[in-house]
């Protein structure tokens, strides 16, 4: 019987192993040494909260993997021998495979900061990670500051977590407003308010210069390059994460920044193959980057790698780019490609909506020329995922988005709506007389 | 902020301390004129009974129920042994020794609390409300920004099973065994309650009036606390208020004003088989003799059951009752809503549910059957099982020990929806009509999962919804209740409550959404 060994079960590692087993009867063995069984990573920050307990942050029962024969290992990979077809252990015991599946994921990043490997400075990815929160930043007590370095998704929501134990938080970002490289100008501004409204001491356009130890190897303080010096006890590097993929650096796989791997997900090394955050695209799938630290690609990858693997060879094509996040206490979602004024286009251009009070906005994404709809950001409402993705493909006209919004909208019941009014401020901009349709479930469900 | 929270805490809990020291207190003493005038009412016959009552409690005093009580429930047994052995049945008392000794003890009841009715309710039920709203009332202001906060949840005692949680716990349990099984300890709380029963139904209180009253109060601050904490949540406001309506006018008020204008006590919105006891000889013969509004009542309890609720169901799910109008869920979603992380989300749980629910329903399916049967051919045996009998053990097992007991004394152990999930046969019923014809679904909303698990762990019916949204699958479950806050606690907007075309409602999915087409026709083809 064929084997098939996985390094890593995180959601990548586990979807794999999932859909073989679904598809084959082949003996699945998964390496991990972070935890025993699969959680979902991306709930730590609710267990810190005490919204869930760890156990809740695992989608399975423990007896899932034995009911489904997928052996579960704990243990640290060391080196990966391709030419015995072997994986070895950082106890010394090796494994066998026939197939090997590299999804390790990612790990902070570190920029070479001095004092980034003092106690108490931490990123915020594995279980071991929220563990060393709790001992550094149990309380408020403890913790008299904490000092958040990188203003992405990660830094937002250890500063969430960390307000959520009233620590008086510190949040350093680099740009001169929040994720903009990512999010518009409208959108970064509006989430920057969010955050100084929840007591976050936002300091924008300011880089971290140092973190100052004491005399315990501890982290004490950190120097910026507007010359402060912020007394802190946990300093939180959050500025973006990179492949988890340090111990392959001796073996012949082929490294980029990620493990290099083709459509197919095959590494150079035969019978190897990477997949989630530590796979690394040769070429870019369309606007996406060719390293996505996502968890839903993650998964895709596992899924059509699975094919892949039973003998049903199955390219990773990904469709239209959506993805969500939650600020604080405001819902991010994304369909299709908005990009900020870094990144735009030459053809994009945006139209931009905000509520009066709430913080609720929405930017659609078209092209110049043809209206062409690019995409949709939505902050404080809930869309529909299908329809976005249908218009999308059937390459919809931004006129035709702004008519049947309201098949989109996915808010809960009762809630106000608001497409009267965005088609309104569209309709005053672009000179359009456009009146929205009402809701159809016959268009919702109609297929492409 | 901070301080006006524990100043209602000590208030609250003042007014808690002297309601639950009130069962064992007192002063109880009955005069011989209102002693006989109890006989002739009750129609007692017992001489033997009568005697023994004359000689140890008439014109004594007494320091408590624990005092009072022994000697009537005694008594009671004594004599009625007595008049068996003498087979002299026409004069055995057949009122439970219990409910004797809580009758009694209300005419017998003296003393400061009877006397300072009004005080008492303020020192008590006054206190508690004030002590509670500050408590709650703060968190406008605590909880910050709107939105989900369910933080420290797990970090507190009260609602991570830590000590307040079991002593709430005891708490409840003991109140409903009280209630249920010691009425005559409930004496003194009716007297807080008299005056405002007499204004209703012109009747002094009972126990269950009690119950009636303190499940609105409770209910109405519980939803304040709702109120609070999903304030940017239009769906959990209206149902709360729709919820807490349906309790205070049609569970409390209405079967009240009913009795005053003297027609049958009749709660319009509890829906046979909730109501189990609606086609029990007793209540059909009153019905039957209370005329117009009796058999309208009849007509209306058999058109719910049968046309009503299900039609309903068919359009909204099984929320528009679970949810939104019956009393239980009305407990469950406010006091209960604290403890909603509790209930069990393994798959074991789910067996147990789905053989318990369905058992309860069929045994309530057979009892009504054989009281039917009982009822039109005038035997009070079916197939030789006393009818009677199989009434009794429903009423012991289920609907006293089951749904009161153990459904809403085990909130703070095992959640709030105990009851309705592995017991109520009413919602096993409109679970089946959920399930196979209805138009309700919650909808995922495609690749968005992440599998947090929020939305399991506050499912209040223990469905593990992160199995179905993280597969973007549609949720079409018998059980689910419709609460929204699995929608509400989603961090990425992935669940939502719809009431939609049947067709397509269940979507079994091989691949999510987000891959390339293509890959989705592979797969879906195999």
């Amino acid at each position: 019987m064929e084997h098939i060994v996985i390094i890593g079960n995180g959601i990548s590692g586990v979807t794999v192993a999932r859909h073989i087993r679904k598809l084959s009867d082949k003996k699945i063995t998964i390496i991990s040494a972070e935890t025993d069984y699969f959680f979902s990573r991306t709930a730590l920050m609710y267990i810190y909260m005490g919204h869930m307990k760890f156990e809740h942050t695992q989608p399975y029962e423990n007896w899932f993997w034995k009911k489904n024969r997928i052996e579960l290992v704990k243990g640290y990979v060391k080196h990966v021998h391709t030419g015995a077809n072997k994986v070895e252990l950082a106890d010394g015991t090796a494994i066998d495979y026939d197939k090997l599946v590299i999804a390790t994921g990612s790990k902070p990043n570190k920029f070479g900061w001095s004092g980034q490997d003092l106690e108490g400075v931490q990123g915020l990815y594995s279980k071991q990670d929220l563990d060393n929160l709790e001992k550094f930043a149990p309380d408020k007590e403890t913790c008299k500051r904490a000092v958040i370095v990188g203003g992405g998704l990660i830094g937002i929501e250890m500063a969430e977590m960390l307000r959520s134990r009233k620590i008086p938080v510190t949040f350093l970002v680099r740009e001169d407003s929040f994720w903009n490289g990512v999010l518009p100008s409208g959108e970064s501004a509006l989430i920057n308010e969010h955050i100084q409204e929840h007591h976050i001491d936002l300091r924008l356009g300011t880089n971290l210069v140092e973190i100052l130890s004491d005399e315990n190897g501890r982290a004490k303080a950190v120097v910026t390059d507007k010359g402060d010096t912020i007394a802190c006890d946990v300093v939180g590097l959050t500025a973006g994460v990179s492949p988890n993929i340090d111990f392959l650096k001796e073996s012949d796989i082929e490294l980029g920044r990620g493990v290099k791997v083709n459509r197919l997900l095959e590494t150079s090394a035969k019978n190897v193959y990477a997949i989630g955050d530590c796979a690394e695209q040769h070429e870019a799938i369309g606007n996406r980057r060719p390293i996505e630290a996502v968890w839903y690609t993650g998964r895709m990858m596992g899924e059509t790698l699975a094919q892949t693997l039973c003998g049903n060879p199955t390219e990773y094509k990904p469709g239209h780019w959506f993805n969500s996040a939650k600020f604080l206490d405001v819902e991010y979602q994304t369909y299709g490609w908005v990009f900020s004024e870094r990144g735009m286009k030459e053809y994009e251009q945006h139209f931009h909506w905000r509520h009066s009070k709430e913080k609720i906005c929405i930017t659609v994404a078209f092209h110049k020329e043809s209206k062409l709809f690019l995409g949709i950001n939505t902050f404080g409402i809930r869309m529909r995922h299908e329809i976005f993705d249908k218009w999308l493909t059937e390459e919809r006209s931004v006129d035709y988005v702004m008519e049947y919004l309201k098949d989109a909208n996915f808010d809960p019941e009762f809630y106000k709506q608001y497409e009267g009014e965005i088609v309104a401020k569209y309709n005053s901009e672009f000179g359009t007389s456009i009146n929205p349709k009402k809701k159809s479930w016959k268009r919702i469900f109609s297929n492409a | 902020m901070k301080t006006i929270k524990n100043i209602g805490l000590v208030i609250f809990l003042i007014g808690l301390a002297i309601f639950t020291v009130l069962p064992v207190i007192g002063t109880y003493k009955i005069s011989s004129t209102d002693f006989s005038e109890f006989v002739n009412e009750k129609g007692i016959k017992s001489d033997l009974f009568i005697s023994d009552l004359e000689k140890n409690v008439v014109n004594q005093s007494f320091d408590g129920m624990l005092a009072f009580a022994p000697i009537i429930t005694d008594a009671l047994e004594k004599a009625n042994a007595q008049h068996r052995k003498n087979k002299e049945y026409k004069k055995v008392i057949y009122t439970k020794p219990h409910d004797m000794a809580a009758q009694l003890g209300k005419k017998a009841g003296s003393g400061f609390i009877v006397e300072n009715k009004g005080l008492m309710w303020f020192l008590t039920f006054g206190l508690g409300i004030i002590g509670a709203l500050l408590f709650i009332l703060p968190n406008v202001v605590l909880l910050g920004q709107k939105g989900i906060k369910n933080d420290g949840i797990y970090h507190e005692s009260s609602t991570n099973k830590g000590w307040v949680a079991w002593l709430v716990f005891i708490f409840l349990v003991g109140f409903y065994l009280i209630l249920y099984f010691r009425s005559e300890y409930a004496v003194n709380w009716t007297y807080l309650v008299d005056p405002i029963s007499e204004s209703l139904s012109g009747n002094p209180a009972g126990h269950w009036f009690v119950y009636g009253f303190m499940y609105c109060v409770v209910m109405t601050v519980m939803a304040v606390r709702m109120y609070i904490k999903y304030r940017h949540n239009i769906y959990q406001i209206v149902r709360t208020t729709s919820v807490l309506f349906f309790q205070i006018v049609f569970a409390f008020l209405i079967p009240e004003i009913m009795v005053r204008l003297q027609m049958p006590y009749y709660d319009f919105k509890n829906a046979f088989p909730l109501d189990y006891d609606f086609f029990f000889q007793w209540n059909l013969k009153s019905l039957i003799n209370s005329g117009g509004i009796g058999m309208f009542i009849l007509f209306w309890g058999i058109i719910l059951t049968l046309v009503i609720v299900p039609v309903m169901v068919y359009f909204f799910g099984k929320r528009w009752y679970c949810s939104w109008v019956c009393g239980c869920g009305g407990l469950a979603e406010t006091l209960g809503d604290p403890y909603r992380q509790h209930s069990s989300k393994s798959l074991f749980s789910w067996k147990v549910e789905r053989w318990l629910i369905h058992s309860v329903l069929l045994f309530a399916l057979v009892m009504t059957g054989m009281t039917l049967y009982s009822f039109f051919s005038e035997t009070g045996t079916v197939l030789g099982f006393k009818t009677s009998g199989v009434q009794n053990t429903y009423s012991l097992l289920i609907g006293s020990v089951f749904a009161g007991v153990i459904g809403t004394g085990f909130y703070p152990i095992f959640g709030n929806r105990v009851w309705c999930r592995f017991g109520c046969p009413l919602a096993a019923y409109l679970g089946f009509v959920q399930r196979f014809k209805s138009r309700f679904r919650i909808t995922t909303n495609g690749g968005q999962c992440i599998s947090c698990g929020n939305c399991s762990t506050y499912c209040e019916q223990g469905i593990d919804v992160r199995a179905y949204a993280q597969k973007g699958e549609n949720i079409v479950r018998s059980s689910c209740v419709g609460c929204g806050v699995c929608s509400a606690v989603c961090p990425r907007g992935v669940l939502k409550l719809e009431n939609g075309p049947e067709e397509g409602r269940i979507n079994p999915t091989q691949v999510l959404l987000g891959n390339d087409p293509d890959l989705m026709e592979l797969v879906n083809k195999k």
